[in-house]
């Protein structure tokens, strides 16, 4: 969704500046896993605003529906029956969905100009009229978050609803959530009141309460409480997430390497012709074979 | 260019034609793939219709270079397996880049550093195709980790492969009298003589 | 709710058991994690199931389905023998010093009076001992063996943390926690609310399982405080306003009563609905009743309805019986009622035993369907495969479907569990030929009346003399409505300390209930909604929020009943001084200055009375206080027992091991030929609860595709342990039989099902959900109540969906 409200600070496959002058709000969501409920208000919420009209599916044995995320769900309520300690059962709820990196793996492994843009607030958006499909984007994700539709065959993902965050409003999970599990505001603003619900969950029992805001990727802009913030793979979280090497390679390093290796290759050929010119037939030879037709004639 | 009716065949109209095949593909995946790997190269995806069209192209040409090579393969295979003349040749390669190859030994139909090219390039189509396949995600869902490994060896080969490819073509064109070969099938005998002294005599026997 | 939504902040201990606030009430449920945001406060969930509340809740003990009062009568004995309780609120405010009738006994699971031939009970010796004065007879110090305390004591001593863990299966050091957080709250300055729903109401003795919480709430002084409360999550957006008006059958609005068959005798009829203080010095405000009951019948008839016809006494119906929803079938089914109207309901799904009801509305010559949407109820005669496998040609039943429109396509209020009435406005138009429900029954009406105007008939009276005085005859307004039920004065009404003060002038809306009269000078629809239309406007539209005193007393937000009250029994919250227990928590407190209660609510009292006079807080009780025992109100005893549910794996009741007709509750509503219906542990082992979905409203949100998607399919939930036996694992479809059918779904299989162990044997649990059907958009299913038992409770008559036994099996088919 292409805005221009929000100012662009990051664009896929842009390697040069981006207008940066205007200094916005550092932007987050933050999500009480304690306080959730796992209603999926904020799923419908989502299908909803951003006009989603998902296939009715199957059960597949748990309460997790539609089975993943993807094209027509950008959201999804993710449901882990764990034992912590023995005979403590939990049912942790996780809403599911895109982090917003500040270091985004997706804009960093997409080749379409523009494709993807993280705002000066921190929101990282997909413009799907520039997407091209490659799927990229799904490769670069430290947290398996984009989908490609079969539909369109462009790449789908939360937007953190930048379209109404552009205007003054909240995401629309946030919006509706009942218990206010999600709260959204500046970051800093979200980490202070993080840590006031850690300190709660921490007299409540919950002694490795924390924040999940993964340094690997620079932090995020959807950020956790989780009630063990030690564990975060409870959650089905990657504990310590970052870009895969593999693609800081691939975009990062390569890219000059393979340029100059091919620069050098070209101008090598060059400049061996320029200094040592045309390898043409010796003019022996050329007698030698003349000599021969001559002969056989 | 004047044909003279006693230049040496050189390639078939078939082998000539396997080899443009490639050779197109090969200059359209480059330019495709070079478009989708950094955004300096991105305005060749206009070429192809636009970044959508360059996404869905490259790796449907991709199959038709595949398959096209595989004919090569098939047919080349024989005249590229090397022999230790080959090797005393790649030893003096230094020579030959100096443009004195008068003094080096006698080539069949193709010399050393053509034949270690022909299974360099045997080697990246190797890489290049699974490689490919997993990364086509039109057709192909992999784990994400193979799909990020693809990633890397898929560039990194078709890096090392036009690079190849550049010194394939710059050889072409230095050494006077060989792009013909492919484009009539047909070189002269000096030529011959020169550069492949071995195959000369071969096809010159009476 | 005797408190309401926002109050529940105040709360320093949340218990919800017999309810899933967090999944099915999920907005509400918003306020207990405000108290435990902002209050510390701790959440306990007692439930069979795990469930999303659970997941937030600070302890969760499991219990077995249909143990409840098991469960809570040992929490009373713990609170009575560990002296947990509050003592100034316990001797002050209820009747634990009355003494209770020497012919009064309880024996083997029975009460004096119980008839086995009928499964009724002869409630007479179920009273007070009354002296010469009229009033009850106390003994202020407890010690006589008759007072309620001593005999309150001796009930529940029976109840011990080995006799729960049998009957309940909840493990011993489980139930002694949560006695323990529970009886912190017995502290003065200290609340707990209890949130209860479905899961308390729904079985057999479910009105004595809410009784029990709410005694637990009386000794523990919980009741009338900020935070405390007994909390009825209402399921439907206004059920509440649906009982506040009287819809059910034996009612009228208000809580107004229905006259029986007997009750020939207008004035008797009153004044057995006027009672007489029975102790000094108290209000008893239902002696008002006779000024509710003629307002009601001056709305209803007009001038019609005078002094001399008893205001219209006479066209009321005079009950023989209840005509509850399962009466209601059970006359289809035996042929005595053969037409039916059938609005806003789906008793096809909502109602017990489907092949029970399916079979009734095919004996029916009409049935009359107004809903938005297309039900199963007006779809019962189609064949919908193995889902509705009905053969239509063997059903006479002649269907009309008369499509109405849905809230947001009209103007109105609501009533929310808090008794709040809150107005809404129409948000669009309604679809195609929908009309709302007042232009249909208008239209019904107007038709009958020109019926019985030409043709007469056998009682045309009640019909044509009903007050229509709409500006459109055919489509009376919603504000029209509300204005008449909230009430007018009809001649001007005077202050009766002073009759040359007017206080309300001929013609004007009313301020409250306060000014009705039995004289035929006022009309009030509903006497607890007075006030909520008066001459200020519409105070059900405010939405002020405001909030003076920090405690989520919004005074100015829309209107609460009765009297824009929002916390019943507040005078509770005070000491007898009428200072307040938790002066930072202020409802209300006694300003001896001038002379007058105030604070943050509106006083549930007299507000003048000094609190040296001795009025109790529970005005509406002729005793001025709250009732440990309940003399003679409820149809099962005065004090709580637990029984088995109808179906249960137990072959006897742990309490009463010896005397058969105590296993189950004596009195429930069970209908002959159903009696023998009931399934036998041999051959249905597991225990089954029927259940909602957060992402489901009852039987409609599976027509919308948002809902449909997020919850697709129909599935049950079995324990781990129950899955390991029969080998079934997540995703497998199952087959889940009861007596009386059997539903195909898919089988969760999760942690979140404990299964018990009880007098040596395995208790596995199966739960059920209920949202799907055979019409709307989601995945087509089986009715729950395919399932549940034709059985009621004792008083209210609602079906025991909540615990009854099934058998599982694994199916090969993929549904």
């Amino acid at each position: 969704m292409a805005l221009q409200s929000l100012d662009i600070q990051a664009r896929s496959a842009t390697t040069t500046a981006v207008p940066g002058v205007r200094e916005t709000l550092d932007v987050a969501k933050l999500i009480d896993i304690s306080k959730c409920i796992g209603c999926k208000a904020c799923q419908v919420a989502c299908m909803q605003w951003n006009d989603l009209q998902g296939e009715i599916g199957h059960n597949h044995g748990d309460y997790q529906n539609p089975r993943d995320l993807n094209d027509t769900t950008w959201t999804l309520m993710r449901f882990y029956e764990v034992e912590p300690e023995p005979d403590r059962l939990e049912w942790l709820i996780r809403k599911d969905g895109c982090m917003h990196c500040a270091d985004p793996g997706c804009l960093a492994a997409c080749p379409a100009p523009g494709a993807i843009v993280r705002y000066s607030n921190g929101i990282v958006d997909f413009h799907q009229e520039h997407c091209i499909g490659c799927g990229y984007c799904i490769t670069g994700c430290p947290f398996d978050i984009p989908r490609l539709s079969k539909k369109d065959e462009k790449a789908y993902k939360c937007t953190l609803c930048s379209d109404r965050v552009a205007v003054g409003l909240a995401p629309a999970c946030v919006k509706t959530c009942p218990t206010g599990a999600i709260t959204f505001g500046g970051k800093d603003e979200m980490i202070r009141h993080a840590e006031t619900r850690v300190a709660d969950l921490r007299e409540r029992g919950f002694v490795k309460a924390g924040l999940y805001d993964p340094p690997g990727v620079g932090g995020t802009h959807v950020m956790y409480v989780l009630q063990h913030a030690d564990r975060p793979e409870l959650y089905g979280l990657p504990k310590d997430p970052t870009i895969s090497p593999l693609v800081e390679l691939w975009k990062g390093a390569a890219k000059p390497l393979a340029i100059a290796t091919m620069a050098l290759v070209g101008l090598a050929s060059l400049f061996h012709y320029v200094t040592k010119g045309p390898n043409a037939v010796s003019r022996e030879i050329e007698k030698e074979t003349e000599h021969e037709e001559e002969e056989q004639a | 260019m004047r044909r003279d009716p006693r230049d040496l065949v050189r390639y078939t109209a078939g082998q000539r034609a396997v080899h443009w095949i490639v050779g197109i593909s090969f200059i359209l995946l480059g330019m495709s793939g070079l478009a989708l790997f950094h955004p300096a190269f991105y305005p060749f995806s206009l070429l192809f219709g636009g970044g959508a069209w360059t996404r869905i192209l490259h790796p449907i040409i991709g199959v038709v270079m595949a398959l096209a090579f595989v004919v090569m393969v098939i047919r080349f295979t024989r005249y590229n397996l090397m022999r230790r003349v080959d090797w005393q040749w790649i030893g003096r390669i230094g020579e030959m880049v100096n443009g004195s190859d008068e003094t080096m030994p006698a080539q069949g139909k193709y010399n050393g550093g053509q034949k270690l090219l022909f299974w360099l390039l045997l080697i990246c189509m190797l890489l290049l195709i699974p490689s490919g396949v997993v990364l086509w995600r039109a057709y192909f869902d992999f784990p994400v980790e193979w799909v990020r490994w693809a990633a890397v060896v898929h560039s990194a080969t078709a890096v090392v492969m036009i690079c190849l490819i550049f010194v394939h073509v710059y050889a072409a064109i230095w050494v006077t009298g060989t792009i013909r070969a492919m484009w009539y099938g047909t070189v002269t005998r000096a030529w011959a003589k020169q550069h492949h002294r071995t195959w000369y005599e071969e096809v010159t026997k009476p | 709710m005797t408190n309401h939504w926002v109050d529940i902040k105040n709360a320093d201990l949340v218990l919800i058991m017999g309810g899933n606030a967090a999944e099915a009430h999920p907005c509400g449920f918003k306020w207990v994690t405000e108290a435990k945001a902002h209050r510390k406060a701790r959440l306990v969930v007692v439930d069979p199931r795990f469930t999303r509340s659970a997941a937030v809740a600070d302890y969760y003990a499991p219990i077995r389905a249909g143990s409840d009062i098991a469960f809570l009568a040992g929490l009373i004995n713990y609170l009575l023998s560990h002296d947990r309780i509050h003592h100034e609120y316990v001797r002050n405010y209820t009747d634990f010093s009355f003494l209770v009738k020497t012919d009064f006994a309880f024996e083997d699971g029975l009460y004096s009076g119980y008839d086995a031939e009928t499964h009724k009970y002869d409630r007479s010796t179920w009273g007070y001992q009354l002296g010469e004065d009229g009033y009850v007879v106390t003994d202020p110090t407890l010690q006589d063996p008759r007072c309620v305390y001593q005999l309150m004591k001796a009930h529940y001593a029976r109840y011990t943390p080995e006799m729960v863990e049998g009957i309940c299966g909840t493990p011993r050091d489980a139930f002694l926690k949560v006695c323990e957080m529970i009886a912190e709250t017995s502290a003065p300055d200290r609340a707990m609310t209890i949130m209860y729903a479905l899961g308390w109401t729904q079985h057999s003795q479910g009105s004595q399982i809410i009784r029990t919480g709410a005694m637990v709430q009386l000794l523990l002084g919980n009741i009338g405080k900020p935070g405390g409360g007994m909390n009825a999550l209402r399921g439907h957006s206004n059920i509440q306003g649906l009982t506040d008006l009287g819809l059910l059958s034996n009612l009228l609005p208000g809580y107004m009563t229905l006259p029986g068959e007997k009750e020939q005798d207008f004035t008797a009829y009153l004044e057995k609905r006027s009672p007489k203080p029975l102790r000094p010095g108290q209000m008893s405000y239902w002696q008002n009743y006779p000024k509710f009951f003629v307002s009601t019948m001056k709305a209803w008839f007009g001038d019609a309805a005078t002094a001399d016809n008893d205001w219209g006494y006479h066209w009321l119906p005079k009950l023989d019986k209840t005509h509850d929803i399962l009466q209601v079938f059970e006359d289809m089914n035996a042929g005595r009622m053969n037409g039916y109207i059938c609005q806003g309901f789906n008793p096809l799904a909502s109602a017990p035993c489907k092949i029970k009801v399916s079979g009734a509305l095919s004996k029916l010559k009409y049935l009359v369907v107004i809903d938005p949407l297309a039900t199963e109820t007006s779809e019962f005669w189609q064949n919908h495969g193995e889902y509705n496998a009905v053969d239509p040609t063997r059903i006479a039943t002649e269907v009309f479907r008369l499509p109405s429109t849905c809230f947001a396509e009209e103007d109105g209020s609501l009533v929310n569990s808090g008794r709040w009435l809150q107005w809404h406005w129409k948000a669009a138009n309604p679809p195609g030929e929908a009309r709302n429900d007042q232009e249909i029954i208008a239209g019904i009406f107007l038709k009958l009346r020109e019926l019985y105007r030409t043709d007469g008939g056998a009682f045309p009276d009640p019909i044509l003399n009903l007050a229509w005085r709409y500006k459109q005859p055919h489509s009376p307004a919603p504000d029209e409505l509300a204005r008449e039920f909230s009430g007018r004065a009809l001649a001007d009404v005077t202050d009766p300390k002073d009759a040359t003060k007017v206080l309300v002038k001929k013609g004007e809306q009313l301020n409250g209930f306060a000014e009705l009269r039995d004289d035929g000078s006022t009309a009030c629809g509903c006497w607890i909604f007075a006030g909520a239309w008066s001459e200020k406007g519409n105070l059900m539209a405010r939405r002020d929020n405001s909030d003076p005193y920090g405690i989520g007393q919004t005074l100015d937000w829309a209107f609460a009943w009765p009297a824009n009250r929002r916390v019943l029994y507040n005078r509770a919250s005070c000491d007898p001084a009428g200072k307040p227990y938790d002066p930072s928590r202020m409802l209300v407190a006694w300003d001896g200055l001038s002379g007058r209660w105030s604070g943050s609510d509106i006083p549930d009292f007299k507000a003048d009375s000094n609190p040296a006079d001795g009025m109790g807080p529970f005005i509406m009780n002729p005793e001025g206080v709250a009732r440990f025992f309940a003399r003679d109100m409820m149809a099962d005893g005065p004090f709580p027992e637990h029984y088995e549910p109808l179906e249960s794996p137990l072959a006897k009741n742990p309490m009463h091991p010896d005397n058969p007709l105590a296993r189950s509750n004596p009195a429930a509503r069970v209908f002959e030929g159903d009696r023998e219906n009931f399934g036998k542990p041999d051959r249905f082992p597991y225990v089954a609860t029927t259940y909602r979905l957060t992402e489901h409203f009852h039987y409609w949100t599976k027509h919308c595709r948002s809902n449909a998607v997020v919850q697709p399919e129909q599935f049950v939930e079995i324990g781990e342990a129950l899955g390991a036996e029969l080998g079934i694992r997540s995703g497998d479809p199952v087959r889940v039989r009861s007596q009386r059918g059997f539903i195909v779904a898919v089988a969760v299989v999760t942690k979140r099902l404990r299964s018990f162990v009880l007098d040596g044997q395995p208790v596995h649990t199966v739960g059920i959900p209920i949202h799907w059907g055979f019409t709307g958009v989601a995945r087509n299913g089986y009715l729950a109540n395919t399932l549940t038992p034709f059985v009621g409770d004792a008083n209210t008559q609602t079906p025991e969906f909540k615990s009854f036994l099934v058998n599982v099996e694994k199916i090969q088919r993929v549904v």
